[in-house]
């Protein structure tokens, strides 16, 4: 088989994909695109709202800043400092922290809500949209990395996608 | 081709960073490995990843071995003796918190401190485009430094050229263990790790509870010597000798019980140890030695002493010796009615009585000797070994005596007979 071509992010329109199956199946990694942290608050996890100009055919402005809003605010209930917080470090502080073999915390919770949410989310949104975004807990809270795919099985679509179809039929 | 060297990116492979470029290797090893086993940092992992330990740990077991050691000591040595006179809870404490120690100390050593990940290939790709078109075309290497905005304050941040990104803010990169640990505060090598955002308290209820736990033991040892030893003697007026020995020990069976000398008061048995009244020293180091050394204790019994003298003990002796100097010396104010150097023969008379004394004295530095009563009886009294004068009045050296001629002697033995006289009543 021959290496697997992709074009760069053209102006055509975008592939179709149904659901994230299909977009495994039968999608190239086009692009990636990163989101990076915003640090305007301190070092709380926050990612910038900035509508990166890699996505603007893909997908509308509001969707993005809607997801991009809901994880800061997921993050920043996992790292909020108040009641419920103080109680579980004064537990755990007072049973030498062993009180964590038993019971996950609370921004382990929170993480996992999020995963949930992604999931949905590219399910939902971004996987019809060609779109995919990857959990920021594996890419060490650094950035939310959104990959591009193009479709390279389907037919009518582009010329581009043409060529790339007969070069991986040989 | 046969062998397909390059597999087809999938999508889902693409999440699983670090171990992309394993792929690649080839289909050589087929076990699935987990990211612990390609690890880029200089860490040890133990239990599978579940822990984590810097690649220089080598104080940690040091730091291991001088806690227990030390509290082993403690529990061997101090906990029986203080649970017997104290409290039982004393090892419960000391042994609380020791868990505690030893588990925070565990827990800050084998957490990961706040470890970033090294960024993707693509990552530090876009990173570097996303620099490259902020500047200028011309090629240049990217800027340290990006600053930005944290509540209102500029603050910069540092590229790290090992992990190929920007550092958040308050991160560090650890030379020692080649990774960027978020809130760095510092490598500790007594924990054998970093000190970062993750075990940071972990960190701090290490030291405080050490601390704890060294005052603690500390505090114990001191009272448990000052309650073996001096203090608890001066609270129940004992000395060591006795308190080894158990004398006064009430567990020893028998008719001996309780310590006789105390006042049963620890208030009291305090003050009068150290507050008492200073008793003076009883050997005179600094008194004068008499002059003839040898006072020969053995005449008294040669001489033939009158019932007077025998009677007498050490104590009546000193002051009837007393008594019988003072005339001596009263009687020595007639001196010359004694010449000095005056023949020996002399008429045994009533007035004679010094001058018989005189007879038995062949020294002619002194005028006037006293009766052999007076040295018979003086002898065994050291009081006289501060009289200087009289130094002579008690020469009754044996050889002397012998040397003297007889009729000193048979005048001796007559003045002997007549010595309560001369002792008690003036001869008429």
């Amino acid at each position: 088989m021959g290496n697997a071509l992709y074009l760069p992010t053209c102006l055509c329109d975008p592939p179709q994909f149904h659901n994230l199956q299909e977009l495994r199946h039968s999608a190239s990694l086009a692009n990636k695109v990163f989101i990076q942290r915003d640090y305007s608050e301190g070092t709380t996890c926050r990612f910038q709202t900035k509508f990166p100009s890699e996505l603007e055919s893909r997908i509308e402005k509001t969707l993005f800043e809607d997801t991009v809003k809901t994880l800061n605010n997921y993050y920043a209930e996992a790292e909020k400092i108040g009641g419920q917080s103080y109680l579980e470090g004064c537990l755990a502080c007072t049973t030498a922290y062993l009180i964590f073999l038993c019971m996950e915390t609370r921004y382990e919770k929170v993480l996992k809500k999020i995963a949930k949410y992604i999931q949905e989310q590219n399910e939902k949104i971004y996987a019809p949209r060609g779109l995919l975004i990857t959990d920021p807990i594996e890419r060490g809270m650094r950035v939310i990395e959104i990959s591009i795919y193009e479709d390279r099985s389907s037919s009518g679509s582009s010329s581009g996608s043409s060529s790339v179809s007969s070069s991986t039929a040989r | 081709m046969k062998n397909c060297e390059y597999q087809q990116i999938d999508p889902r492979a693409l999440s699983v960073s670090p171990s992309s470029a394993e792929n690649h290797i080839g289909k050589r090893s087929q076990r699935p490995r987990r990211k612990w086993e390609v690890f880029p940092g200089k860490n040890r992992f133990f239990c599978d990843g579940r822990l984590i330990l810097a690649r220089q740990n080598g104080v940690l077991p040091m730091t291991l071995v001088l806690i227990v050691v030390t509290c082993g000591l403690f529990f061997a040595f101090d906990c029986p003796f203080l649970v017997e006179h104290l409290t039982v809870f004393i090892p419960v404490i000391g042994g609380v918190l020791f868990v505690f120690v030893i588990i925070s100390l565990l827990r800050t050593s084998f957490t990961d401190p706040g470890i970033l990940p090294r960024a993707t290939p693509d990552e530090a790709a876009d990173i570097e485009k996303q620099i490259d078109t902020s500047g200028s075309s011309s090629y240049r290497p990217p800027p340290r430094t990006k600053e930005v905005l944290i509540n209102q304050q500029v603050v910069k941040l540092k590229y790290c050229f090992t992990c190929k990104t920007f550092r958040p803010p308050r991160t560090s990169h650890c030379s020692l263990c080649d990774n960027c640990v978020e809130r760095f505060d510092h490598h500790c090598p007594w924990v054998g790790n970093c000190v970062g955002k993750r075990n940071y308290r972990f960190f701090y209820s290490f030291i405080v509870s050490l601390s704890f736990l060294t005052s603690f033991i500390f505090g114990c040892v001191i009272t448990h010597i000052t309650l073996r030893f001096h203090t608890y003697l001066i609270a129940s007026n004992l000395t060591t000798n006795e308190d080894i020995k158990g004398s006064w020990s009430s567990k020893r069976a028998g008719e001996e019980y309780g310590n006789p000398y105390s006042y049963n008061s620890i208030i009291t048995n305090c003050c009068a140890t150290l507050c008492g009244p200073m008793p003076p020293s009883l050997i005179d180091r600094r008194g004068w030695l008499p002059l003839e050394e040898m006072i020969p204790t053995a005449s008294t019994s040669e001489m033939e002493l009158p019932t007077f003298v025998a009677k007498n003990d050490a104590h009546m002796c000193t002051q009837s010796t007393k008594g019988m100097l003072g005339r001596v010396v009263r009687s020595l104010d007639f001196h010359e009615l004694c010449p000095p150097g005056t023949p020996k023969t002399t008429p045994m008379g009533p007035e004679g009585s010094s001058s018989v004394a005189l007879s038995a004295q062949p020294s002619a530095s002194v005028s006037c000797a006293p009766p052999p009563t007076l040295q018979s009886v003086v002898t065994p009294c050291p009081h006289f070994s501060r009289i200087n004068k009289r130094d002579s009045l008690h020469s009754t050296n044996p050889a002397f005596r012998l040397a003297s001629p007889s009729p000193s002697l048979s005048r001796a033995g007559f003045v002997l007979e007549d010595a309560p006289e001369v002792s008690f009543v003036p001869l008429p």
